[in-house]
């Protein structure tokens, strides 16, 4: 098992032929992924090829899952459209979206999710490197190579901190690792990705990536404690970063005294989560734990 | 981008938003020529982007022009916590018979929008907030349903705002909401919202925070930008669209993916402990693609800080395999050529290490040193600065 996305899940690309989207898709389809289709409107009809695949384009997102069986969308939308693309998937009725665009106005973020509410499509992003179930499906960026199918389950805000923590416990591997990004307001969130890994009968134990900003780290610890039973190690980024200034993710803030990294591990550990200085000893931790 | 109290106030009064008549002055001449425009006396306030200016000095009344030019003599150039006062607001100044609370902002907890509001304003709202939690309302705001005169009546009767101001401020929150979603904001603040004397009730102060990512469709937002204030490091990185931000350290970042980034920094604070205190320099995140033109511009910066004695490259070699990264160094060092004069640390890990490990090896450049390890690298890079 894995969770959000099997060998089953089909995947559709809005923004497949943009040159992200059509470089991802190609990324996608050689791990292994089964995409389906691209949407595009003024491109509907065509079938693109990658690397001797090729990929029939529709008009809408409602078309492509009529004709394919579609069940997950990733976006590549460039920002300016992104909140239509995602507004899209969303009142088709699309299992998933993955939104791997970055730079989405926040008013269009929270208006989607607001929009999502009740329906029946999760959100995971935007601002995000998007998930994968190694040796099953990738939906997004993640480079599929840095890893394999194991029995850690992995959720974190930062795509490069998931890629790294991939790697170093690529001997042991991963049922999914989801990146759920680093912006203000985020559809699929640490508790999201916490309590289907506790479901997971595949996965044993699972690496929590956090960063300043927010109180989502908080909210995970809190529901830790309350729901988690199997072993989660921890990780947050972000000590040194000075108050009032953005770094990098457009949510990685630390306004006053609220969203510190020193409160998010306190809080962690608090809640019987082994918290690493580094990344690298967040690796050794969960090593220990699973015992390889 | 938090604005100014004066950009602010032009934000509001563009969506109708009642305030009182104003200028804002770069010189104590222009502040005597703004008061002779409006009604006396007036009120002198330094724009910085901090709290607590009237303790400092900041905001001053005037009864005459003349007095006017030399409250803005005083409070021009002086240092607020920080802040160095490059302008001033000159207003009407107004008596004040209530001063209320209201502001717009996003929760990002609950993934919605909030509306606080309270009567009894002027306070530092947070106090207030943990004081008597009772007076300040907070109604959350469907962004997909947003704010009506309905909506904004729920909000104002839920604060409990008296009868005789109740229509004036439905009104003014609704016109809140207006700047607050077309202006893309994160946060509307206006505190106090006040009752005149008279009956009127008007913004006299007031905080927005506007989103950087909405600026595609908000051409006018880049003018509000405070160039003059910003760290010439900093400005020369945005010129090169670098995600770059100054700190108070020694040893240079360079790294891909935010994250990665911020962990970065808190490894070679951590190693820097042993090594007299060294701290990092700067956060600088080049990406995910890690190209060589980016690197070398990159590299530039950081090595155009004085402060900087070695630099850190951090990449893991994702999407780019490490050996295009490694490339892309060697060729960012032969763009800098003889402005490359402080050693750098690389860690490379992931996607074809070893080859790109191979690549430095072989270009021996005489700055570099390589270590494969993140934590073993920050170590170096700290022991470089503090030699």
């Amino acid at each position: 098992m894995s969770i959000f996305l099997t060998e089953n899940s089909k995947v559709i690309v809005q923004g497949m032929t943009g040159s992200e989207g059509r470089k991802h898709t190609a990324r996608m389809l050689a791990s292994g992924t089964a995409v389906v289709g691209g949407v595009n409107p003024s491109k509907a009809g065509q079938d693109v090829d990658f690397d001797g695949a090729s990929v029939p384009v529709f008009g809408s997102v409602a078309d492509a899952m009529k004709e394919t069986g579609a069940d997950v969308s990733v976006v590549f939308v460039p920002p300016k459209f992104a909140r239509d693309a995602v507004l899209e998937a969303v009142d088709a009725q699309i299992g998933m979206a993955v939104v791997i665009t970055e730079g989405i106005p926040v008013h269009d973020s929270t208006y989607f999710w607001a929009h999502a509410q009740g329906g029946s499509t999760r959100i995971i992003g935007p601002n995000c490197p998007g998930l994968i179930s190694p040796g099953r499906s990738n939906a997004g960026i993640i480079p599929a190579n840095i890893t394999q199918a194991g029995k850690i389950g992995l959720v974190s805000k930062s795509g490069t901190l998931t890629y790294q923590m991939m790697y170093e416990l690529r001997d042991i591997g991963f049922s999914t690792a989801v990146g759920i990004g680093g912006d203000p307001v985020i559809g699929t969130t640490h508790i999201d990705c916490l309590q289907a890994f506790q479901e997971d009968p595949e996965t044993e134990a699972i690496v929590m990536i956090g960063e300043i900003g927010g109180d989502a780290e908080e909210r995970a610890a809190d529901f830790i404690k309350a729901n988690v039973t199997k072993p989660v190690v921890g990780y947050v980024a972000g000590f040194t970063a000075p108050e009032g200034k953005t770094m990098g993710h457009a949510g990685a803030i630390v306004s006053g005294s609220a969203g510190t990294a020193a409160a998010k591990q306190e809080a962690l550990e608090a809640a019987g989560v082994k918290v690493g200085k580094t990344p690298s000893e967040a690796a050794r931790l969960m090593r220990e734990i699973v015992g390889a | 981008m938090d604005l100014f109290e004066y950009q602010a106030r032009d934000l509001l009064a563009a969506h109708g938003v009642p305030v009182l008549p104003g200028g804002v002055a770069e010189t104590p001449e222009q502040a005597e020529a703004i008061a002779r425009e409006i009604a006396l006396p007036v009120v002198v306030k330094a724009q910085v982007k901090v709290g607590g200016r009237g303790k400092a000095g900041g905001v001053k009344l005037a009864d005459d022009p003349e007095s006017a030019k030399a409250r803005a003599q005083d409070i021009l150039g002086l240092d607020i916590k920080g802040h160095i006062t490059h302008r001033v607001m000159v207003a009407q100044a107004s008596d004040i018979a209530e001063e209320y609370y209201f502001s717009y902002l996003l929760d990002r907890s609950n993934r919605t929008f909030l509306a606080m509001a309270s009567k009894e304003g002027g306070m530092d709202i947070e106090q207030l907030a943990v004081e008597r939690p009772e007076a300040l309302a907070r109604i959350p705001v469907d962004a997909s349903v947003g704010v009506d005169e309905q909506k904004a009546a729920e909000i104002v009767d839920a604060a409990g705002f008296p009868a005789e101001v109740r229509d004036q401020v439905i009104a003014i929150a609704v016109q809140l909401w207006d700047v607050f979603t077309k202006e893309d904001a994160t946060l509307v603040e206006v505190n106090p919202l006040a009752k005149a004397p008279d009956g009127t009730v008007l913004a006299l102060d007031a905080k927005v925070t506007l989103d950087e990512n909405a600026s595609f469709r908000h051409g006018d937002h880049d003018a509000l930008e405070d160039s003059a204030s910003a760290d010439p490091l900093e400005a020369a990185a945005k010129e090169k669209d670098l995600n770059y931000v100054k700190l108070q350290g020694e040893v240079g970042i360079i790294g891909n993916g935010a994250g990665l980034v911020m962990s970065t920094l808190d490894v070679v604070a951590y190693a820097g402990e042993e090594f007299g205190g060294v701290r990092p320099a700067n956060f600088l995140d080049i990406g995910g693609g890690a190209s060589a033109e980016v690197m070398a511009n990159g590299l530039g910066i950081i090595l155009s800080d004085p402060a900087v004695k070695s630099v850190f490259v951090n990449v893991f070699g994702g999407i780019t395999a490490c050996d295009a990264v490694a490339n892309g160094i060697v060729h960012a060092l032969g763009i800098l050529g003889d402005e490359a004069t402080k050693p750098l640390v690389v860690r490379l890990d992931g996607n074809n290490v070893e080859e790109g490990r191979r690549i430095l090896a072989e270009a021996a450049h005489p700055l570099v040193t390589v270590v494969d390890t993140m934590d073993g690298a920050a170590r170096r890079a700290a022991e470089l600065a503090a030699a």
